[in-house]
């Protein structure tokens, strides 16, 4: 059983602590995605786990060991580099073996395993080849044959996409999720793009500053966000934000965002607001549907007129960049039609799927 | 960019002949030199090619058909060979270390023994040849291979780590963590992929550090009086008597001073090759 689990750990450089005592338990196989901006301190968690960094407080189990002092190559973990860290003076069978050749193991062996990760990977046609003559894309595929040649304990990802261009990246993905299929093993990913993270996790680990934001299934963090930067975060485009006031209207709580505009407080979140309390509304640009191309929902529809200031255009959709009690925000206009510059569109926001947080914390108003 | 005319290419050309020329006369004169008599040497008009081309000088060195000069030159030469190739190896090890050391370890005061390294090495070497003489007196070190292979390690270290240093930046860190990863110890991850990687770099600071020892007078000079511990360029002067200086044996030893040189250069020049980390990270 690969379980990974993280006490309290904490990452120190002299005096500044990097990583605040962080706690995670990851399930076996379980594919776990470290995510954030950058230095958020999700990779110095990983090569903690990976015990290429010195852990400064707390502990880290894998399966039943505590690892905090053993060396790497303890740990029966395997790791993809972000620039691959292939070894260049040797050919891919050679890279793929080496793990093995260092274990000692009989040459039948490491020529069995080599051949079954090149099958997998679709590699057996390029092992007499050294990395310099691969592609970026073959090159990914070798680093990612050399971790699983070993069967380790937990495969460990630092970025393996980030070096890739566009079309190659969604393609090297679909592989990575198809390879974790084939070989059920704990995977834990680090990335800075929270598509990769949605896409490919079965839980996301949201950090930011050395703490851990939230943790949770890729849909969870979606659709329950626990605080500004989790909204702000995970969705393309980000949630739209908006700051209002909590006040009431006709005996109803209600969120003013400006004079002469007020929303009321969707059914759920009633009893978790205060008056007068500052907030921030929060709404995805998909629930905020320009007419006739709304969405079927059986939610409450607020409709308004407003201008379109920007209109971008992806094909599927188009995102439009309207105003909303003199805020900008976003929407996005399903099976769309051609939308000018300054147009005046009719908008139906679905005001139950509205999100509070309070403005001061951050935190969302949702128990 | 101006066209690049026929004239122009062939002036070009004529100045790269002319500069090469006055650059590698005076080392074919010495290997002309080396195959004549010294009357020949001498002689007014000058006598540009040999007219009597042979090896008699080199036989007179070495004692071949009775005739020898009296000039050991074995023990030079072994003297040389053995204290330019241990302070070599010990040079390129220590420099390997501490080359390593600065490139991957962070440490108190690292830029100011770097800088004072480089520093080290903008003193002339004759400034130092006094103290030295002193001091090693005192220590029984003069006129011993020891003595010189210490002095010529001092000299070569600051150069080794300062190359080598360069060629292990140029070596990813990751390969070393993959390494750790895939089971190596540090030392291993060391031996079997960072060494090879920087292998260039090592190998050319071996080549500088031999050349540096092997070529090197001022000190040597100063340093060995015997045949104990005499080394070839030393061993040149031996050639000047009070009144004569036979040229021509002189020239005959320079060209078996130059041949081991030549011979190393070629032997390490295909680890020269640049270029080696390329392809094992992203370009």
């Amino acid at each position: 059983m690969a379980t990974v689990n993280l006490q309290k750990v904490v990452k120190r450089y002299g005096k500044l602590e990097v990583v605040h005592g962080i706690d995670l338990d990851i399930a076996h196989e379980e594919f776990v995605v470290l995510v954030g901006p950058s230095g958020c301190g999700k990779s110095t968690t990983l090569r903690m786990v990976a015990g290429l960094e010195e852990i400064s407080g707390g502990e880290i189990r894998i399966g039943d060991r505590m690892v905090n002092d053993l060396p790497p190559r303890a740990r029966n973990v395997s790791m993809v580099f972000q620039n691959y860290a292939l070894y260049p003076h040797m050919s891919v069978r050679e890279n793929l073996g080496f793990s093995l050749k260092i274990a000692k193991q009989p040459q039948a062996t490491i020529d069995e395993r080599v051949r079954e990760a090149a099958d997998i990977l679709g590699l057996s046609e390029l092992l007499d080849r050294t990395p310099a003559q691969l592609s970026g894309g073959q090159r990914q595929r070798v680093a990612m044959g050399r971790a699983i040649v070993r069967h380790p304990d937990v495969f460990l990802f630092d970025e393996p996409l980030s070096n890739l261009d566009a079309k190659l990246r969604v393609q090297m993905r679909t592989e990575i999720k198809r390879l974790h299929q084939k070989v059920r093993t704990t995977v834990v990913y680090v990335t800075h793009d929270q598509v990769e993270a949605m896409t490919l996790a079965d839980r996301i680990v949201i950090m930011r500053d050395g703490y851990i934001e939230q943790v949770g299934s890729p849909l969870e963090l979606f659709e329950r966000p626990a605080n500004t930067f989790v909204a702000g975060f995970i969705g393309s485009p980000p949630m739209n934000q908006v700051r209002g006031q909590i006040g009431s209207k006709d005996g109803e709580p209600v969120v003013a965002i400006s004079r002469d505009l007020a929303l009321p407080v969707p059914g759920r979140l009633r009893g978790q607001v205060q008056a007068d309390q500052d907030v921030v509304l929060g709404f995805r640009a998909e629930d905020l549907m320009p007419e006739g191309h709304e969405l079927k929902t059986d939610g409450a529809l607020m409709r308004f007129n407003q201008t379109v200031s920007i209109a971008e255009p992806l094909g599927t959709e188009t995102l439009l960049f309207t105003e909303f009690g003199n805020q900008e925000v976003l929407s996005k206009m399903f099976n769309p039609r051609p939308v000018a510059e300054g147009e005046q569109i009719g908008f139906a926001l679905n005001v139950d799927r509205l999100h509070l947080f309070d403005a001061a914390t951050g935190r969302s108003l949702e128990v | 960019m101006r066209p690049v005319t026929g004239m122009r290419k062939a002036l070009v050309w004529v100045a790269t002949l002319f500069v090469m020329m006055t650059i590698c006369l005076p080392g074919a004169w010495v290997v002309l030199s080396a195959f004549r008599p010294n009357r020949e040497i001498l002689a007014r008009p000058a006598i540009w090619w040999p007219e009597n081309f042979n090896l008699d000088n080199f036989l007179r060195m070495f004692g071949v058909g009775g005739e020898q000069i009296a000039i050991p030159v074995g023990s030079y030469f072994m003297n040389s060979l053995i204290i330019a190739l241990t302070s070599t190896f010990v040079a390129v090890f220590i420099g390997m270390a501490g080359g390593y050391a600065f490139a991957r370890f962070r440490f108190r005061g690292k830029n100011a023994i770097f800088l004072g390294f480089m520093l080290s090495r903008t003193v002339p070497g004759i400034a130092l040849s006094l103290p030295l003489f002193m001091v090693w007196s005192r220590l029984g070190l003069i006129d011993t291979p020891l003595g010189l292979i210490i002095v010529y390690v001092a000299m070569n270290v600051p150069f080794t780590i300062w190359l080598t240093d360069g060629f292990f930046r140029q070596v990813p860190v990751e390969m070393s963590e993959a390494a750790q990863i895939d089971g190596c110890t540090r030392w291993q991850a060391f031996w079997k992929v960072e060494f090879p990687l920087a292998r260039a770099g090592i190998a050319s600071a071996g080549i500088f550090a031999f050349l540096i020892s092997w070529n090197e007078y001022a000190l040597a000079s100063v340093l060995t009086r015997s045949t104990d511990s005499r080394t070839l360029p030393v061993g040149l002067m031996d050639f000047s008597a009070q009144f004569t200086i036979d040229w021509a044996g002189m020239c005959a030893m320079a060209v078996l001073i130059i041949i081991p040189a030549l011979i190393l250069t070629f032997i390490v020049q295909k680890h020269l090759i640049a270029g080696l980390t390329f392809g094992g990270v992203k370009g």
